[in-house]
């Protein structure tokens, strides 16, 4: 466990294997939503801190609860009702204790529930930073950093995509590609230009 | 019968999940790299759609309606791990090359949204077929995009060079390539589609 | 009246013959840098700046016939994108290569955005990084200059980041263009000179070239030596793509921010990225790359530069 490690995982999870642009998780929210930059930076925000939370309940469920009894195989499904239980106390929370905030982010949390990003990281973890069922030193800080990386890999996507959708809206593409198709498109350039990072190594 | 016939076949061409609906894209676009793993996506997703969607509309009268989500995705991800341990079991070629995308079939919006839409209104016989449609559909999408994907991408088809001349467009076998494909077979269809309107 | 009725985004070219005089004007200050990589790499080259120019206005040509546009192909846009990705390829390549790269240019990286001053992103760039993702082992042999056969020689930058001894390349050499690299990114002196005829013409400004380049040669002469502060600045200015790329393909008028402030955020951020990736990364040059991330940063960074209306809060 090092610096070195940490800025791998860093870069990795934010450009090389971006979780949008290249591993593919939470892609119909990033559609779905980049169309304007305001909501998809409350979508990230939430996004962010699920991820990082679920990273480290994640943990501990598998590390305490999961291995010590032998239930690894019921990983995905006692992964899913953790995350879906955390959203929905998130979400009670917020509205008790700050309307406000439950205004901007609100609206956002019940589909975070089904967004492929949360549970994938929490698996991704799992197979990264467990080996032959234990866990590797300093697994959890990793897990916990990785939960990070992710969001912000997340955001970076959603930002840069949120900004170009707001300008093409008033460009003069051809019928047949508005919308969805151009969306698309514009995601495998900018996967296209993060291969720049392959095969970093600080 | 008829009617059972036409829940079956609108999955596949007229809301077909992938093209017309755009749902469950992430392990559309991740895994098919190649025809074989999209057969193999196709297969375990048709199983778990189809399992949930009976189970789930046997059931529909006993869940309570403020906690239906959570009791579908207990159902849905059951399957879910039926699937991947099946997977682990049978196949493990596939499994390493699936990767985590096998778990991730819990939060498919295809099958929550069958399950939401659908298996919690109708009939079993019904659910079974919207199903089992649904499943073909995305099956046959997953490997219509798959086919295209590792013939430009690879230059093969399951796994066998048919022109030995070609020299594949790597890009198309990495994510970039998938994204591509999608948007441009998008735009394709709603070009025939305002085409005929 | 409806077609008089033009709502773009900026940059508000106001006609279309300026903006048609513009772009030769950009072509004939990159012709040059053109005959310099034809003399050093030998006729090779010339078939693929050719190739490379005719497919991209045929590929242009055939878009607007078949989606009913207007055809604008005398505009110079799609002469330029060709001739920058055809600079951008080495010599040596087989001659389809420069024919696929010219038509995804055109297509995906210009019409389906809707065509000229609406493609976020430099065409010739995304043409680019496709056929490098696409068959990088064409893409990275290069051919020794001078030698005019297949005799194949490395880049210096790409020696350097496998860790052989670089050849000893005086900084002449690396002015004239006496190495290995793509066709038009080798000989600084003639690019300088197109560069020159720009920036007195007024088409391009000084800003997001001169802070580029200063930026990543600070940015190596950090980082890129044992320790710190011990780079070779001036090679890494000199050597890849980083002249071709900071003064042609960085200015791009349409995918690059329009406040002076933007443009300087602009040119640090490419300057940054292209020491990182030059660096640490896996590839040996990032300028393609790294211009590419910041045309996809531009709407972003003109949004939170604009400048504020007077009063306004």
């Amino acid at each position: 466990m090092n610096l070195r490690d940490f800025l791998t995982i860093f870069i990795s999870c934010v450009f090389i294997y971006n979780v949008i642009l290249s591993r593919f998780l939470g892609l119909c929210s990033f559609i779905a939503i980049s169309k304007e930059t305001k909501p998809a930076l409350a979508m990230s925000g939430a996004v962010m801190f699920v991820i990082t939370m679920s990273s480290v309940i994640t943990w501990f469920v598998y590390r305490f609860l999961l291995l010590p009894f032998d239930l690894a195989y019921l990983r995905t499904i006692s992964f899913i009702l953790v995350i879906a239980a955390f959203v929905q106390f998130v979400e009670m929370v917020i509205r008790k204790v700050s309307p406000h905030l439950y205004r901007a982010f609100g609206i956002y949390l019940p589909l975070i529930t089904v967004n492929c990003a949360v549970l994938g990281v929490a698996v991704l973890n799992i197979d990264m930073f467990f080996i032959n069922g234990k866990a590797v030193a300093g697994s959890f800080y990793y897990s916990l950093f990785q939960g990070i990386c992710v969001g912000l890999g997340y955001t970076l996507a959603m930002l840069l995509m949120s900004g170009i959708r707001e300008r093409i809206e008033l460009c003069n593409v051809p019928e047949s590609f508005k919308e969805f198709p151009l969306a698309f498109i514009i995601a495998s350039i900018l996967s296209l230009s993060f291969m720049g990072f392959n095969g970093f190594k600080f | 019968m008829k009617k059972l016939f036409q829940e079956f076949i609108k999955g596949i061409i007229r809301e077909n999940p992938t093209f017309v609906l755009v749902l469950g894209l992430c392990p559309t676009l991740a895994v098919s790299v190649s025809v074989a793993n999209g057969l193999g996506m196709g297969i375990a997703a048709t199983f778990v759609l189809l399992g949930s969607s009976v189970i789930i509309s046997l059931v529909k009268k006993f869940i309570p309606d403020q906690i239906r989500i959570p009791c579908y995705i207990v159902v849905i991800a059951t399957f879910v791990t039926i699937a991947e341990l099946c997977m682990k079991a049978y196949s493990p070629v596939l499994d390493r090359a699936l990767g985590i995308y096998v778990p991730l079939i819990v939060v498919n919006c295809i099958v929550l949204g069958r399950a939401e839409a659908f298996a919690c209104k109708n009939s079993v016989a019904a659910s079974f077929f919207d199903g089992l449609g649904m499943g073909v559909g995305f099956t046959l999408a997953l490997m219509f995009i798959s086919l295209i994907r590792e013939f430009i991408g690879a230059g093969k088809i399951f796994g066998h060079t048919l022109i030995n001349a070609f020299e594949p467009v790597a890009v198309f076998g990495m994510p970039s390539g998938a994204l591509l494909v999608i948007g441009l077979l998008l735009g394709f269809f709603n070009y025939l589609k305002r085409r005929k309107a | 009246m409806k077609n008089n009725l033009n709502v773009n985004v900026s940059p508000h070219i106001h006609t279309n013959e300026s903006t048609a005089k513009i772009m030769w004007w950009v072509v004939a200050s990159l012709i040059p840098a053109g005959c310099a990589g034809v003399f050093i790499f030998g006729l090779n080259a010339l078939w693929v700046i050719i190739l490379s120019v005719l497919t991209a206005l045929l590929a242009e040509l055939t878009w607007q016939v078949l989606t009913k546009r207007k055809v604008t192909i005398s505009d110079g846009s799609a002469f330029l994108t060709g001739l920058i990705l055809a600079y951008n390829l080495p010599a040596g390549v087989p001659l389809w290569l420069p024919v696929v790269g010219a038509i995804f240019s055109i297509i995906i990286g210009k019409q389906i955005f809707g065509g000229l001053g609406q493609n976020i992103f430099n065409p010739a760039l995304v043409g680019r990084v496709f056929l490098m993702a696409s068959w990088p082992s064409y893409m990275t042999t290069f051919i020794k200059p001078l030698a005019y056969d297949t005799v194949t020689a490395a880049t210096p930058l790409a020696a350097l980041k496998e860790g052989k001894a670089i050849e000893h390349l005086s900084t002449l050499e690396l002015l004239l263009g006496l190495r290995g690299g793509c066709i038009g990114e080798v000989c600084i002196l003639a690019l300088l000179l197109g560069a020159a005829i720009l920036l007195i013409k007024k088409y391009i400004s000084w800003h997001i070239p001169v802070i580029y380049i200063a930026s990543t040669g600070l940015f190596t002469y950090l980082f890129a030596g044992k320790q710190l502060f011990s780079g070779d600045w001036l090679f890494h200015i000199l050597s890849g793509g980083l002249i071709l790329g900071a003064f042609f393909m960085a200015t791009d008028y349409v995918a690059t921010p329009l406040t002076r402030k933007g443009q300087v955020i602009f040119g640090i951020g490419c300057g940054l990225l292209t020491g990182v990736i030059r660096i640490w990364g896996g590839y040996p040059e990032g300028v393609a790359y790294s211009i590419l991330m910041m045309n996809a940063a531009t709407p972003f960074i003109d949004r939170y530069t604009k400048n504020k209306v007077y009063g306004a809060v």
